[in-house]
């Protein structure tokens, strides 16, 4: 009865939704990109500053040099003490953090719409002011070796998620963990960071962000009056990182730590990623993914190891489809308790066969779609996820026109398409295969 | 230049943004109260519901079967099989979130205008017709043991279960909501129906709506939905009992950096007293990058990556605590750092800096937590069940801003208890002895 409802529905949305949020881009004389949405259903504003660096542009040896300095820019300038510029935010009533990926490196606040200037005073500021004693370096550097200890060595999965990484990537950086490998990191000094922060930290090498209940021409203004007067870093080259050789052999880890209650099997595949102008490949992917472990319970896997068979408790699809580089399409799946990872990754495989066998269904497709649609005018209430949106993919070698376009690329993928694409995906050469295993599990991987 | 610039700013914060969102009150013509904030510019609406009484319902030997018929609840409606509702929800694009908390249970809804009562319809099922079939039963029983292993080994969970056990003993907080491998295994569909019946009345919701929708249509929409509830549900439980005294509780486990958790009684929220406990709790571990705990663990020394602090009033108990993750090597310093902090701000309170940092702080970061349709309405359903009125969220900031340092300095010495602070290290902790 539902279903009925709902295709009657579906064919009743117009096929581009408006959005609420208004986008605005430009650039200033020195390069810098900025990017304005406009959301004024309340007083407040998201500045964000994108730099287009990341994990994957350290040199050799410096692992962690990128999120280290992330840190870093937080210890103060010329003009603000170590420490000053977050609490100027919150005694301003905002809030504000920085985050590290492979490909770029983000620092925002969040606060009431009229702080907006302030906010570009201190960020410009610290773009080229930084100034930091070896003692700051020092304290910094413990503090990034306990989130170290918190978030990648005090759990199995992200430890295990490193070596996966380490062994899907013969030789793009992509291969090394953005906080840095541990050995590293303790020899990180003020030197390199202040090497890879004056090399990349510049107008031209930056996407502003100004998302909320602003105007399009009073950001311009504001920006052109604080980032405007920066100089660029003249030739700052292309971001062309060591690509991967041909993969021509299958890898299987088998990892055991005693902090592992619930074994699982993790397989990833090498893919491409979305390329500006060229996101049809990226899109079928996408699909794949959310037709294969996208829900809980009507995906394909879940529907073929948790309801027919019963030999997973869990399982779930990941595709990471923003990167300035080639990326990953992982499956992770939880065998029940009867059931050991031979067998479940046996199951998986034969599951993922029937379906090239048999095809996709037509509704489960048809809804997919309809919830695509939708997720437009969701999105539009959550205006910094809608920031970040912008920022992450103008750093990931997307245009404006790329990121506004994906949602009409998505709707436009046939079914025929996802499944040529899934034929050509499932290539156990260019996979890692990962059991994750107690301690004392006496399995051996195949 | 720059620091003239920020000076005058500093003039300007004292009038912070206000959060502007219009509130409006309204009973059903069947007598649901609810609060509602009209929001036409995306055609979609958020839905806050709140059954008080969630997982301290869990009647004694039957520790789980909340949070399990909770899980269920998605698993199949009706006429629909767990797929069947799976594949409507999607048809759809609504989205519904079902979780069993401690003191209640909540149901998130998110649904399109176009198709918004096909999606009440639906909801409405999952919350008035689970079919709690036996396959269902069984394969999301499996779920919960999944995790209740994983919690075995996870540093987190054992702290904060040790904890718990400590602070509330046989009381239902005093241990896991999921249950244990025994009892959730032993919970029979019998089970599951009779905690449904309990949960699930009148006399104990709370409802928000924020969104595409006028007062009329909501009115409608809510006697449609939850106008055949029971009036009663189970009696609500008695207050749990405070047994954590002063000491160090170590759990031996093989990691190289320990998790700490800390802390003792707390505060009642309709204590008089809870806004100038607020502030206090901001500035001695709050979420403002620059606490004294921020300051004097990370900042000055490096010996962790995130130490924090909350109040967490409770509906039958509270406490104040905080957590820290620092190396085998380096935890117990960070244990006497918190430990002499604690009795300094017992002691001496903070400084009118702090109070007046704290106050700007506050007053301007209330309004940025009003940023969606979904994040006001969760505010909006949790202003009710405490029994705040709609006023609040405009008063709200003359409160923080009434607090004086006299205030501060007598909750103060009444909330921080240096003799009774207790923390549960899990890890490898050197040079760092259990006391009991």
């Amino acid at each position: 009865m539902f279903r009925i409802l709902v295709l009657a529905l579906a064919l009743a949305l117009p096929p581009t939704l408006s959005q609420a949020a208004e986008v605005t881009s430009f650039e200033l004389d020195n390069g810098m990109q900025v990017v304005v949405l406009e959301d004024h259903r309340a007083p407040v504003v998201v500045h964000m500053v994108w730099y287009k660096v990341g994990a994957a542009d350290e040199p050799p040896g410096k692992s962690g040099i990128a999120h280290f300095l992330e840190h870093l820019l937080f210890k103060g300038t010329d003009d603000l003490a170590a420490g000053e510029l977050s609490a100027t935010v919150a005694r301003n009533g905002g809030s504000d953090n920085a985050f590290t990926g492979w490909d770029y490196t983000a620092y925002f606040q969040r606060i009431a719409a009229d702080r907006l200037e302030l906010m570009m005073q201190m960020e410009s500021d610290r773009m080229r002011n930084l100034q930091m004693t070896e003692e700051d370096v020092r304290t910094e550097r413990d503090v990034v070796l306990e989130e170290r200890n918190q978030r990648i060595d005090s759990e199995p999965g992200a430890l295990f998620s490193e070596q996966g990484r380490a062994a899907q990537y013969l030789n793009h950086p992509y291969g090394i963990p953005i906080i840095g490998w541990r050995h590293e990191i303790e020899q990180l000094n003020r030197d390199d960071a202040f090497a890879f922060y004056k090399r990349y930290y510049a107008p031209n090498n930056a996407i502003l962000v100004v998302a909320g209940d602003v105007a399009p021409d009073a950001v311009r203004a504001l920006a052109d009056s604080h980032y405007g007067p920066i100089a660029p870093t003249p030739d700052l080259s292309e971001r062309v990182r060591p690509a991967e050789p041909p993969q021509l052999v299958e890898r299987r880890l088998a990892f055991s730590d005693a902090r592992v209650s619930q074994p699982y099997v993790n397989r990833t595949y090498l893919v491409t990623e979305r390329n500006s102008g060229d996101q049809q490949e990226a899109a079928r992917l996408t699909l794949l993914a959310q037709l294969l472990g996208g829900s809980g319970a009507t995906s394909v896997l879940a529907r073929k190891l948790q309801f027919e068979s019963q030999q997973a408790v869990y399982s779930t699809v990941y595709y990471d489809d923003v990167s300035l580089d080639e990326s990953t399409f992982g499956l992770i799946v939880v065998p029940t308790p009867g059931t050991d990872l031979k067998s479940v990754e046996g199951a998986m495989d034969q599951a993922i066969s029937e379906f090239l066998d048999e095809g996709i269904d037509a509704e489960h497709f048809e809804r997919l779609k309809f919830q695509i649609k939708a997720s437009q005018i969701y999105a539009d209430d959550n205006i910094q996820s809608l920031a970040r949106k912008y920022g992450e993919g103008l750093a990931s070698g997307l245009t404006i026109e790329d990121i506004e376009g994906w949602t009409d690329i998505l709707m436009a993928v046939t079914a025929e398409e996802v499944i040529e694409t899934a034929q050509g995906l499932f290539d156990k050469r260019k996979a890692v295969t990962g059991w994750i295993m107690p301690a004392e599990n006496g399995e051996v991987i195949q | 230049m720059i620091r003239l610039l920020l000076t005058l700013c500093f003039l300007a914060a004292a009038v912070p943004a206000r959060a502007a969102v219009d509130i409006q009150t309204l009973t059903t013509p069947g007598g649901i109260d609810a609060w509602l904030v009209e929001e036409h510019t995306i055609p979609f609406t958020a839905l806050e519901i709140r059954f008080k009484g969630g997982t301290v319902l869990d009647p004694p030997g039957k520790r789980g079967v909340v949070n399990l018929m909770t899980g269920l609840l998605e698993e199949g409606a009706g006429d629909l099989d767990s797929r069947g509702f799976s594949e409507a929800r999607e048809s759809l694009a609504a989205s519904f979130s079902y979780r069993a908390h401690d003191d209640d249970i909540a149901i998130s809804a998110r649904f399109l205008t176009e198709n918004r009562d096909a999606a009440v319809a639906l909801l409405k099922s999952s919350i008035m017709q689970p079919n709690f079939d036996q396959p269902d039963i069984d394969r999301v029983r499996e779920q919960v043991l999944s995790s209740i292993r994983s919690d075995r080994t996870d540093p987190g969970a054992i702290a904060n279960q040790t904890f718990d056990r400590l602070a509330w003993g046989d009381h239902p907080y005093g241990s896991s909501s999921d249950g244990t491998e025994d009892s959730v295994t032993a919970l029979t569909r019998d089970d599951i129906v009779a905690a449904h019946e309990n949960a699930f009345a009148r006399d104990r919701l709370y409802v928000s709506a924020v969104g595409d929708i006028t007062a009329e249509e909501l009115a409608a929409l809510l006697d449609e939905l939850l106008g055949d509830l029971p009036a009663t549900g189970a009696p609500l439980p008695p207050k749990a009992e405070m047994m954590l005294g002063k000491g160090i509780t170590v759990v031996p486990f093989d990691t190289t950096q320990s998790l700490a958790l800390f802390g003792h009684q707390g505060i009642e929220r309709d204590d008089p007293d809870y806004i100038p406990a607020y502030i206090l709790n901001e500035v001695f571990g709050g979420d403002g990058q620059s606490s004294r705990l921020m300051t004097e663990v990370r900042e000055k020394r490096g010996l962790t990556y995130g130490i924090g602090t909350v109040l967490l009033p409770m509906d039958y108990g509270e406490l104040i605590m905080g957590q820290v993750r620092s190396d085998n090597a380096k935890i117990a310093e960070a244990v006497r750092i918190i430990t002499d902090e604690w009795a300094s701000i017992a002691r001496n309170g903070i400084t009118e800096e702090e109070l007046n940092d704290a106050k700007t702080y506050l007053t301007g970061a209330y309004a940025l937590r009003f940023d969606g349709n979904a994040p006001i309405a969760r505010i909006m359903v949790g202003m009710q069940m405490i029994g705040l009125p709609p006023s609040y969220v405009t008063d709200r900031n003359d409160q923080v801003m009434a607090v004086t340092l006299a205030d501060i300095r007598r909750v103060a010495e009444r909330i921080y208890q240096p003799d009774k602070l207790h923390f549960v290290v899990v890890g490898q902790p050197e040079g760092l002895d259990g006391t009991n």
